[in-house]
């Protein structure tokens, strides 16, 4: 399970049981984390896994404020702060601080629809860098050269792919040299060069910024490619976390020398199962099925 | 359940049953429909409140720039793409009253007084009210459509994940543009309103025009004049306030956004009938 090992100065996040509920319909409440715990550590690319609906988005959501936590702590560890900032006990203004420190890749790429590429790179530098146009022009050919988008920076966002969108995105998010970049889904819908391209991409900006990255994705190979080190989630709750070698062991083992269900449930989810552990009305997955009948 | 008269019992029981959960089922939506009612009036009142504080702190704080290209952008939007219809509607209504009074003021052998009735009902309340109309179509509707595609497209997030507040960057600037827009278009309407009532008399009715133009700046003073534009300003208000809120609360894609544009359009209309009343009304005990 994750420990606190290390300093806390070479953590960059410490999620400690997070609690996420929502409001249903009929008055009551599904929690869909239960008291979530690991660290993301500082440089690392770090991959959340797991099937759908369970939890991956929303646990996302937390983590860059967008949501509020029902219980339990999210701290991230700035450079020049010499104290964790807890976003669960934030108010607006402290996180915006926080968010000038960190960039987001949307599935969609999320482009201003209004703007030019260019525009849409500038605009968080002309709001919260104070440097002159001639600089933020610098900047923003930097960046979209960057990601290999300079030649279509005059463009709307509507006249590009899905593909393109998402590296102009991702010029955007790293515009003002963020400390951390979380990725939503980065290869859901393109083609497998396309993604591997942004996979690419992904690394060499890890490499270059020394960001640390938190990536949430569906796609086996990609998450196996980029990954320093993996968190699979399954229901709300951590099934597992640990560098990729052991998640590598797990998904190439013979499933009769896995021990215990739980390793059995992933080495099912890491082969390719890509829906994943999808949850039926009486709370059993249909892998937990396929495993209890089988013993 | 073979026994005849238990099961008749049973229907008896499950129809009065049914009757009392019935009626505490109607009571129970009423009470959702009024907490519904309270939410949207709280939520669309709350954004106005947030509006009015991006704009003071755009203008007063330094470190905040005003966003003058998004409010001339959309300014040039509202106004430009709703002039014709408003035209258009003007005139006709312009028309339509003077033929519709002609009759009962010859009666009292009167007819030049059409033209006091003309100007009074639409600079005091067709101009203001008909153009709040015509806006809640045109840019009620198109501002929500386009706030809700945008939530759809994960830009309002994206602006939130940037540190840009979404109420400053795009509330603020459409609240200010319909409201000031509406009153430019309403000084319009009113001009061409009262033009359309003197078309009518001059040329179907045969009142003379130096006599119609007299009797028409004779009748209107300038509280006439200004309280049109006051109500004007309101309604735009309102109808880009209701067009935001509906637009940044979609959910549920394509559909949502639909849903949102409708919604939008009618609440407007209702909230621009309610709001008039109330003016009215004020004006009235003020003896204005
Ligand atoms: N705003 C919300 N209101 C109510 N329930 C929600 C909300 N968002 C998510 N949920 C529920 O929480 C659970 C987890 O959703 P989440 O979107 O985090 O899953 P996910 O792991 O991202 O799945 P996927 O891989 O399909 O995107 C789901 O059961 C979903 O129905
Ligand atoms: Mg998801």
């Amino acid at each position: 399970m994750a420990s606190a090992r290390g300093s806390a100065t070479d953590l960059a996040i410490s999620v400690r049981d997070v609690v996420k509920e929502f409001p249903t319909g009929d008055g009551g409440v599904i929690r869909v984390l239960d008291g979530v715990t690991f660290d993301i550590r500082r440089g690392e690319t770090l991959v959340i896994m797991g099937g759908s609906g369970c939890g991956k988005s929303t646990l996302l959501n937390c983590l860059i404020g967008e949501y509020s936590v029902n219980g339990g702590h999210i701290l991230f560890f700035t450079k020049n702060m010499r104290e964790p900032a807890d976003i669960a006990l934030m108010d607006e203004d402290g996180l915006n601080e926080l968010r000038k420190r960190y960039g987001i890749l949307f599935q969609s790429g999320a482009l201003f629809g209004s703007m030019t590429l260019a525009e849409n790179v500038a605009l968080p530098l002309i709001e919260h860098s104070y440097v002159d146009a001639s600089i933020i022009d610098i900047v923003v050919t930097l960046k979209l050269q960057q990601v290999k988008m300079l030649a279509h920076r005059n463009k709307m966002p509507s006249q590009l792919s899905g593909g393109q969108k998402k590296r102009a995105g991702l010029a955007r998010a790293t515009a003002l040299d963020p400390e951390i970049l979380f990725y939503d889904e980065p290869s859901a819908g393109l083609d497998p060069v396309t993604s591997a391209a942004i996979d690419e991409l992904m690394m060499d900006l890890s490499r270059k910024l020394r960001v640390t990255s938190v990536v949430v994705t569906h796609e086996m190979d990609s998450a196996f490619r980029i990954a320093d080190r993996m968190v699979m989630l399954d229901k709300g709750r951590v099934l597992k976390i640990g560098d990729r070698c052991e998640f590598e062991r797990i998904r190439d083992a013979d499933p009769g020398t896995l021990d215990g269900r739980d390793e059995r449930l992933m080495h099912q989810f890491l082969r390719g199962a890509s829906e994943g552990p999808i949850t039926d009305a009486d709370g059993m997955t249909e892998f937990e099925k396929l495993i209890i009948a089988g013993e | 359940m073979s026994d005849p008269s238990s099961e008749s019992a049973a229907g008896r029981s499950h129809i009065a049953y049914r009757a009392i959960s019935g009626v505490g089922s109607i009571t129970r939506d009423q009470a959702s429909r009024l907490v519904s009612i309270l939410s949207f009036v709280g939520g669309v009142t709350y954004l106005f409140y947030d509006a009015l504080v991006w704009a003071f702190r755009g203008v007063f704080q330094s470190r905040i720039r005003f966003g003058w290209p998004a409010l001339v952008h959309q300014m040039v939007r509202v106004g430009v793409r709703s002039i014709s219809i408003v035209f258009l509607v003007q005139i006709f209504i312009g028309m339509i009253l003077a033929l519709q009074m002609a009759p009962t003021l010859q009666s009292y052998g009167q007819l030049e007084r059409v033209a006091d009735v003309v100007g009074i009902a639409v600079v005091r309340e067709l101009g203001p009210l008909l153009t709040g109309i015509v806006l809640s179509g045109f840019a009620g509707a198109s501002i929500a459509a386009e706030i809700g595609a945008m939530v759809e497209a994960e830009e309002i997030k994206a602006l939130r994940a940037h540190a840009l507040n979404p109420v400053r960057f795009l509330v603020t600037p459409r609240v200010l543009a319909t409201a000031g827009m509406i009153v430019v278009l309403t000084v319009m309407a009113d001009y061409i309103g009262v033009f359309g009532g003197f078309l009518t008399s001059v040329f179907i009715l045969d009142v003379p025009p130096s006599l119609y133009v007299n009797l028409t700046l004779d009748a209107l003073k300038m509280t006439d004049f200004v309280t049109g534009l006051v109500k004007a300003c309101v309604f735009g208000a309102v109808i880009a306030l209701i067009a935001c809120y509906e637009g940044l609360n979609v959910s549920g894609g394509a559909e949502g956004v639909g849903r949102a544009t409708t919604a939008t359009v009618v609440k407007s209309i209702v909230a621009l009938i309610g709001i008039d009343a109330m003016f009215t009304a004020v004006f009235y005990a003020l003896g204005i």
